[in-house]
C-alpha cells in the first residue's frame, strides 16, 4: 500500500511540476532578458507631480519626505505601494490596459511586458475586479488637488463614486499625512514613464 | 469521551469525534465573519457602508476578511472535519495523533485570528486568495504540513487492499497543497516581479481552487455519496478517468485569470485550452454521479445532506459549463473585471464547496455532538433561504458583469457604468441579505443541537426534509 500512496504523492507532484514550466518557468524565462529595474532606478528621475507636492503642501511634505528627491521619491513610491496593498486598492482598481474593448482609446497605451520588469510590481498589482478605472495610466490624469480631495472623499469630485474616503490619511485640519502624500506621489508615478 | 465511541477502554477510537465537532464549529464560526464581512462590503456600493470612516473596518480591508475567511476558516476547517471523518473510516485506521490533531486546530485557529487581525490592521498581503500577511504564511505552511503528516500516516499505513478513490484525491491534495501555498505567497512576493509573477498568482489562484479545495471536495463526495446511498459508486472506470484528467489539466489553467494580459500569448492559449479540456473531465466525473444517484432521485427529497451534495453538484457543472465560454477571449473582452466574475466565484466557493460542507454539517454534527437536530425544519428553511438567496446573486452579477462590460466597450463615461449597476448591485444586497438570513437560523440550529439537553448516540441521523 505504501508504494501505491506513493505513486499518487509523485504523480501529483510531477502534474503540479508541468503546469509549473508551462504555466510559471516559461514565461519567467521569456522575461529573461529584460533587467528587473530596483526602485531607486525607477524613482529616477523625480516626476513633476512629486515635485508638485513638495510646493503645494510644503510643511507637510518637508515634515514628511524633506526635499524632491530620487531617494525621497523612492522612499514615497515605497510607501505608497504598501498602503495601496495595505488598503487593497487593487480589489477594485486594476493595472493593465488590454488590446480589446477600446481600452487604449479610454485609458492610454496598452501594457507590455517590460513596464512591469521591475521592484514596485513585488507583487504585481495587476488586480481582480474594474468597480473603478483602471490605473495604469493615471499619472498626470488629475492634479494633485484633485487626487487629494478624492482621496479624502471620492464623492466631493466625482459624485457618482462608490469609493470609501480614507480620511485617517489627513489631519483633523485636512492637511495630508505621510501616508495621503505618498499615495498621490505612487498615483501619479502609475504610467509616468508612457508620457 | 462520546458515547458514540465503539472501542474498549484502552483502545483509542477509530475517529476522534471531539476533533470533528471542533473544526466544525470553528468552520462555522469563520463562515459568520465571512459572510458578516461580505454584507457589509455589499453596502459600500451604495455607499452605506456600516463603518464608513473607521480606518480598522476599512471597506477594502474587510473584503479581505470576507475571501480569505471563506477559504481558510469556512472551507479548510470543514474540510478538516470531514477527512478526520473519512479517512479513518475508509482506511481502518486512525489519525497519527490525537494530541497533534488538537495542536493543528488550535493553531489553525490562531492563524485564521491572526490573519484577520493582520489584515485589518493594514499588513494584507498583494495576492489574490494570498492576502494572509506574510508573518501569516510560513506558521500556514507549517500547520499544512503538520496536518498532511498526521492524515497521511493512516492512509499510508492502511492494510486494504486497494485504495478507494477519495483517499486517491486526499493524497494528491496533500501533495499539492503545500506546494500551492508555497509558490503562490512567495514567488510573486519576493522573486518574481511584474508580469511573470502575475502568471504565477495566476497559477496560485486556480491551483488554490483546483488543487486544494476541489480534490478534497471530492474525495469526500466520493466517501459520502455511496455511504448515505447505501451503493457502490456507478463507475470505479469514470472515477479514475475523472481523478487523473483533474491531476494533469487543472496544474495548467492559472494563466486565464490574466487573458489579454501582457503575460505571453502561449501560456494565455495554454491556459484557454487547458480549460476547456477538464470541463469534458468534469462531465465524467458528474456522470458518475448521477449515474449513482439513478434509481435512487428519492433520496434527494428524503435526506438533506444529499439535497445539498447533489444541488452543490448541479452548481458545479453550471459553472464548469460557464467557465468553458467564459474562459475564451471571446467571453474575455467583454466580462473580464466585471460582476460577471465575481458572480462565478461566488457560485464556485459557496455554491457548490459550501453547499457541500452544509451537507457534512448535516450528517456529521448529529454524530459529533451526540444529539439529533433539534429543529430539521429550520434546517430544510436554512437550504432554501440559502439556494434562494444565492441563485438570485449569481443571475444578478452574471447580467451585472455583462452590462458593465458592455457600457465600457463602447466608451460611456465611467459614471454610466456605476449608475447603471446600481440595481443589480441593491439585488446583490438583497441576495446576501437572504443568505445571511438562511446561515443565521443554521447557526442558531447547531447552537440549539450542540445544548439540547438529552444526549443519546444516534447512528443514523437521517433528516427527514420538507
Amino acid at each position: 500500500m505504501e508504494r501505491v500512496g506513493a505513486t499518487f504523492l509523485i504523480a501529483g507532484v510531477l502534474t503540479f511540476l508541468l503546469g509549473f514550466f508551462l504555466q510559471g518557468v516559461m514565461p519567467i524565462l521569456t522575461l529573461r532578458n529584460v533587467p528587473v529595474a530596483t526602485v531607486e532606478e525607477v524613482a529616477n528621475p523625480v516626476t513633476p507631480e512629486f515635485v508638485d507636492l513638495a510646493e503645494e503642501y510644503p510643511a507637510e511634505f518637508e515634515r514628511s519626505f524633506g526635499k524632491p528627491t530620487p531617494a525621497s521619491f523612492a522612499e514615497a513610491l515605497t510607501l505608497g505601494r504598501d498602503l495601496y496593498v495595505a488598503e487593497a486598492c487593487w480589489h477594485c482598481h486594476s493595472q493593465f490596459v488590454r488590446p480589446v474593448s477600446n481600452e487604449d482609446v479610454r485609458f492610454g497605451p496598452v501594457s507590455t511586458a517590460e513596464e512591469y520588469q521591475n521592484e514596485m510590481n513585488l507583487p504585481h498589482l495587476f488586480g481582480t475586479r474594474r468597480v473603478g478605472p483602471d490605473l495604469i495610466r493615471e499619472a498626470g490624469k488629475h492634479s494633485n488637488d484633485w487626487q487629494m480631495a478624492h482621496l479624502y472623499d471620492p464623492r466631493s469630485v466625482a459624485p457618482y463614486s462608490v469609493m470609501p474616503g480614507y480620511a485617517w490619511y489627513f489631519e483633523d485640519d485636512l492637511r495630508p499625512k505621510k501616508e495621503a502624500l505618498a499615495l498621490v506621489a505612487y498615483l501619479q508615478w502609475l504610467g509616468s514613464w508612457q508620457r | 469521551m462520546r458515547p458514540t465511541a465503539a472501542a474498549g477502554a484502552l483502545e483509542r477510537p477509530l475517529v476522534n469525534l471531539d476533533l470533528v465537532r471542533w473544526h466544525l464549529t470553528a468552520s462555522a464560526a469563520f463562515l459568520a465573519v465571512s459572510i458578516l464581512g461580505g454584507l457589509a462590503y455589499a453596502f459600500q456600493f451604495h455607499n452605506l457602508y456600516p463603518f464608513q470612516g473607521v480606518e480598522l473596518l476599512s471597506a477594502g480591508r474587510v473584503r479581505m476578511v470576507h475571501t480569505n475567511m471563506a477559504a481558510y476558516g469556512f472551507i479548510a476547517n470543514a474540510f478538516i472535519a470531514g477527512m478526520l471523518f473519512a479517512i479513518p473510516r475508509l482506511t481502518r485506521r486512525p489519525i497519527l495523533s490525537d494530541p497533534l490533531g488538537w495542536v493543528i486546530f488550535g493553531a489553525w485557529q490562531l492563524f485564521m485570528i491572526l490573519t484577520i487581525v493582520g489584515q485589518l490592521a493594514g499588513y494584507g498581503q498583494g495576492i489574490e486568495w494570498g492576502e494572509t500577511p506574510i508573518f501569516v504564511d510560513p506558521l500556514i505552511l507549517v500547520g499544512l504540513v503538520l496536518l498532511v503528516v498526521n492524515l497521511s500516516v493512516p492512509i499510508l499505513r492502511t492494510a486494504e487492499t486497494g485504495l478507494y478513490v477519495s483517499l486517491w484525491y486526499f493524497l494528491a491534495a496533500f501533495g499539492w497543497t503545500g506546494l500551492v501555498y508555497f509558490m503562490g505567497n512567495y514567488l510573486p512576493q519576493f522573486w518574481v516581479p511584474g508580469t511573470a509573477g502575475a502568471a504565477i498568482t495566476g497559477l496560485f489562484i486556480h491551483d488554490l481552487v483546483g488543487l486544494f479545495v476541489t480534490p478534497i471536495g471530492w474525495g469526500l463526495m466520493y466517501f459520502f455519496v455511496p455511504v448515505l446511498l447505501r451503493k457502490p459508486i456507478w463507475s470505479h472506470a469514470l472515477s479514475l478517468i475523472g481523478f487523473w484528467g483533474i491531476a494533469f489539466f487543472y496544474p495548467m489553467q492559472g494563466v486565464h485569470h490574466f487573458l489579454f494580459s501582457p503575460i505571453p500569448m502561449y501560456a494565455q492559449y495554454g491556459a484557454v485550452v487547458a480549460t476547456i479540456a477538464i470541463e469534458v473531465v468534469v462531465l465524467t466525473v458528474l456522470v458518475n454521479f448521477f449515474g449513482t444517484l439513478h434509481g435512487r432521485s428519492d433520496a434527494i427529497r428524503g435526506n438533506l445532506a444529499l439535497r445539498w451534495f447533489y444541488t452543490g453538484m448541479i452548481m458545479y457543472g453550471l459553472t464548469c459549463l460557464q467557465c468553458a465560454f467564459q474562459v475564451t477571449l471571446t467571453f474575455q473582452k467583454i466580462i473580464h473585471f466585471t460582476d460577471w466574475v465575481v458572480g462565478h466565484a461566488h457560485m464556485v466557493m459557496f455554491g457548490v464547496f459550501g453547499f457541500w460542507i452544509f451537507g457534512f454539517f448535516v450528517e456529521l454534527w448529529p454524530r459529533a455532538t451526540g444529539r439529533p437536530w433539534a429543529h430539521p425544519r429550520l434546517l430544510t428553511a436554512h437550504y432554501w433561504l440559502t439556494l434562494a438567496g444565492l441563485s438570485l446573486m449569481i443571475v444578478d452579477l452574471t447580467a451585472a458583469g455583462l452590462v458593465q462590460g458592455y457600457l465600457w466597450a463602447n466608451l460611456s463615461h465611467w459614471a454610466q457604468s456605476i449608475l447603471a449597476s446600481a440595481p443589480f448591485w441593491w439585488t446583490r444586497s438583497l441576495a446576501g441579505l437572504i443568505i445571511v438570513a438562511g446561515q443565521a437560523l443554521f447557526l442558531w440550529e447547531l447552537w440549539a443541537t450542540a445544548r439540547a439537553p438529552i444526549a443519546r448516540p444516534v447512528l443514523a441521523p437521517v433528516v427527514e426534509a420538507a
